[in-house]
């Protein structure tokens, strides 16, 4: 097929490999930002082209993964209401909250619909002027501009039947966030290229030079992972830090304006809950007062609702690149795709789900 | 008489791990293995079942058959390439087919809704004749039961088979043997992604057709050449990856495939694209592997090539480690197929 086998050659990834081990001569801690990578880096196995210097972390970048249990809770309070038709996308079914996943709302009756487009929903709430319809808008810049874009054309339309559950988060927060703990490990990053290809890079300038440390804009096919990890490395190598961007195919420095302007429009930056890391200032994405009648929580009266998670989960340091999902006591034993302790099992993306379901041999035979 | 401590009387599946039934215990992956493996196999047991091949064989003295049963409950009923009627009859062939048996009879049994259109059931039924008489079965018996409206979704159908084994090979998992090469009888994943697009209003301009279609008579051409065939299974629900893992699973054998070999054609392929689905563990209704010795794989691709032009080696099988399946991806590199929990989510972003 045009467009994708020419960036899953296995001739092309040689040939970068063999480029990696030429410039690496140090030992390097790279994070791949967005769980699409993360994906794709254990589904290919990219990392056994990669010299054993070199040692790739799984970011925060799974919006499964960092959507807060509070949310998740509210989210079945609202579902399980007959009134309502739930929305959300597929991978947020299974999503543990403090009691069971809106897989199991659906199983008691629940009405809870797939949808692969936030604007999807519109229409249902137009076919069922008798039922609310929630969406539940979660996912870092990129997902934004959609659900934004529903919210728009829900108010012009005059659709009051509709609200939004949002949890929408943002990258270069939590990179800072990542880069001031004290136990970051992190030398270098490969920034999520369709949060680029939204946003642009601007954002992270300051960053690489407040942190001093390379900032590579990466795409998500195997070769466009390898690229982005020499770029990153020539520069660690180098002693520069500056972003650049391994991912022109799709990303403007300055991203798309028409998507920047929507969210904009209708959403302002606020502080966020992120699972497993906690707070980070300035890190979310809310309504603003001018559309807050489509906030489904204040609509269902949940907003004040609190509730801690388990510690079973290390989410937050698999997610910070503090350890590896492997390095985890119940990896592999009480935490499984089928029960998900926490949210990196759960969706494809995740860090935990992705190790369990290519490299699982060995934990299978010990548990 | 079997001990009564063989069967427990407290619910396998216990109630703080699933109070009620999720749809993925019918996905075709993990959770459905779970249910057939603690609640059923144990509760039912017995040789045949414990087989876990698609029918069981039974020993009838002078002549083997073979039994199999399934239900349809497709939505919509009618698609691209089919409808719920002709799925109903070649599933049943099919799975009598991999035990390695020649179709003969089958049972059609309707569960309709109260309302359903009469001229909508009329379409069923001469889908179900055209299909049956193609795969010369004869639908020797039946059934039929209404349901109040609003309880059923239109028309579920369940089909049972029976088929004779003219060539007495033992096709079954436990035959796998080190240094079997795996065949595949097509391209992967037009059934699975025909449903979906339809099913999920995508709106997805394509000319994509569901495969289904009876194996049968393929599978008689290789037993009547003698060609030996170890085992076979036709891939289902859970694609190609969850049939693989199956065999592996049920023979203590590692299967290793390539990638490259798989055959996906241009639209399954970019449709999984947009959809972030692996075609590995999307359904098919008319393709199946199998298991040979290397000598005569020539000759099985060769008449699999006779019915479809992509059938394809995709791999062999060694001893260890057992149960695994491992695949050589695009770029070279090894990575382990796992079996879904249930059916596969569509990804975020």
């Amino acid at each position: 097929m045009k467009f994708i086998d020419e960036y899953r050659d296995a001739q092309s990834a040689k040939r970068y490999s063999d480029l990696i081990h030429d410039i690496t001569t140090s030992p390097w801690a790279i994070m791949e930002v967005c769980g699409g990578q993360t994906h794709a880096i254990v589904k290919y196995g990219i990392d056994e082209l990669l010299p054993d210097s070199v040692t790739l972390l799984h970011g925060p970048g799974c919006p499964v993964c960092v959507t807060p249990i509070e949310l998740i809770d509210k989210a079945l309070t609202i579902a399980s209401r007959t009134d309502v038709i739930f929305c959300s996308f597929g991978d947020m079914l299974r999503v543990p909250g403090t009691r069971g996943d809106l897989f199991s709302v659906k199983a008691k009756g629940g009405d809870i619909r797939i949808v692969y487009s936030p604007l999807d929903t519109l229409k249902i709430a137009r076919e069922n002027p008798s039922k609310e319809v929630v969406f539940f808008a979660v996912g870092f810049e990129t997902t934004a501009p959609a659900t934004a874009m529903t919210v728009h054309q829900a108010s012009n339309m005059g659709i009051a039947n509709f609200s939004l559950l949002v949890s929408h988060v943002l990258v270069p927060p939590a990179l800072e966030a990542i880069l001031s703990s004290h136990n970051n490990k992190v030398q270098g990053f490969l920034a999520a290229g369709h949060v680029c290809t939204i946003m642009g890079y601007t954002e992270y300038e300051p960053i690489v030079k407040k942190y001093h440390v390379p900032i590579v804009v990466t795409g998500f096919e195997p070769l466009d992972i390898l690229q982005g990890v020499y770029m990153c490395i020539r520069q660690l190598e180098e002693g520069r830090a500056e972003a650049e961007n391994q991912y022109t195919r799709s990303v403007k420095r300055a991203g798309n304006q028409e998507a920047q302007n929507i969210i904009r429009e209708v959403f302002e930056i606020v502080p966020r809950k992120w699972r497993g890391i906690g707070d980070i200032p300035a890190s979310g994405l809310g309504l603003k007062e001018k559309y807050a009648v489509f906030d489904a929580e204040k609509r269902f009266g949940i907003a004040e609702y609190t509730c801690e998670e388990s510690s079973e989960c290390i989410s937050g340091l698999v997610l910070k690149g503090v350890k590896k999902p492997q390095e985890c006591g119940e990896f592999g034993r009480r935490c499984t795709p089928e029960h998900p302790l926490g949210a990196p099992m759960v969706s494809s993306e995740g860090a935990c789900a992705a190790y369990y379901r290519y490299r699982n041999i060995n934990f299978e035979k010990q548990s | 008489m079997r001990d009564i401590k063989d069967f427990t009387l407290s619910c396998p599946i216990s109630v703080q791990e699933y109070p009620s039934v999720m749809l993925a215990h019918g996905g075709g992956g993990k959770l459905m293995h779970s249910l057939i493996d603690k609640m059923f196999i144990p509760s039912f047991n017995n040789q045949m079942l414990g087989a876990q091949h698609d029918g069981a064989v039974i020993d009838l003295g002078k002549v083997k058959a073979a039994f199999t049963t399934d239900s349809y409950v497709v939505y919509p009923l009618f698609f691209p390439g089919g409808d719920i009627g002709k799925l109903a009859i070649n599933g049943t062939v099919n799975d009598l087919a991999m035990c390695g048996a020649r179709p003969l009879y089958v049972s059609v049994g309707f569960i309709l809704e109260e309302g359903f259109p009469m001229e909508t059931l009329w379409r069923v039924v001469k889908s179900i004749k055209e299909t049956a008489d193609a795969a010369e079965v004869q639908i020797v018996t039946g059934d039929t039961k209404v349901v109040d409206k609003g309880k059923g979704d239109g028309m579920y159908i369940n089909t049972s088979g029976i088929g004779i084994l003219e060539h007495d090979i033992g096709v079954s998992p436990t035959k796998v043997q080190d240094g079997d090469l795996v065949l595949l009888s097509g391209d992967i994943g037009r059934h699975g992604i025909t449903i979906m697009s339809l099913r999920e209003e995508l709106a997805l301009e394509s000319e994509i057709k569901s495969d289904t279609a009876p194996l049968s008579d393929l599978v008689m051409d290789l037993l009547e050449q003698g060609i030996e065939i170890h085992c076979m299974r036709d891939l289902t629900r859970g694609g190609l990856g969850s049939a693989l893992l199956e065999i592996a699973g049920a023979s203590g054998t590692h299967i290793h495939i390539n990638e490259n070999a798989i055959p996906v054609s241009r639209e399954v392929r970019a449709t999984c694209e947009i959809l972030g689905l692996d075609p590995l563990y999307v359904a098919n209704e008319g393709r199946f592997i199998a298991f040979v010795k290397p000598s005569d794989s020539e000759a099985t691709l060769k008449t699999m090539r006779s019915y479809n032009s992509e059938s394809s080696l995709i791999g062999r099988v060694d001893l260890k480690p057992s149960g695994i399946v491992t695949m050589k991806s695009k770029i070279s590199t090894n990575r382990i197929i796992d079996m879904l929990s249930g059916e596969q989510l569509p990804r975020i972003c």
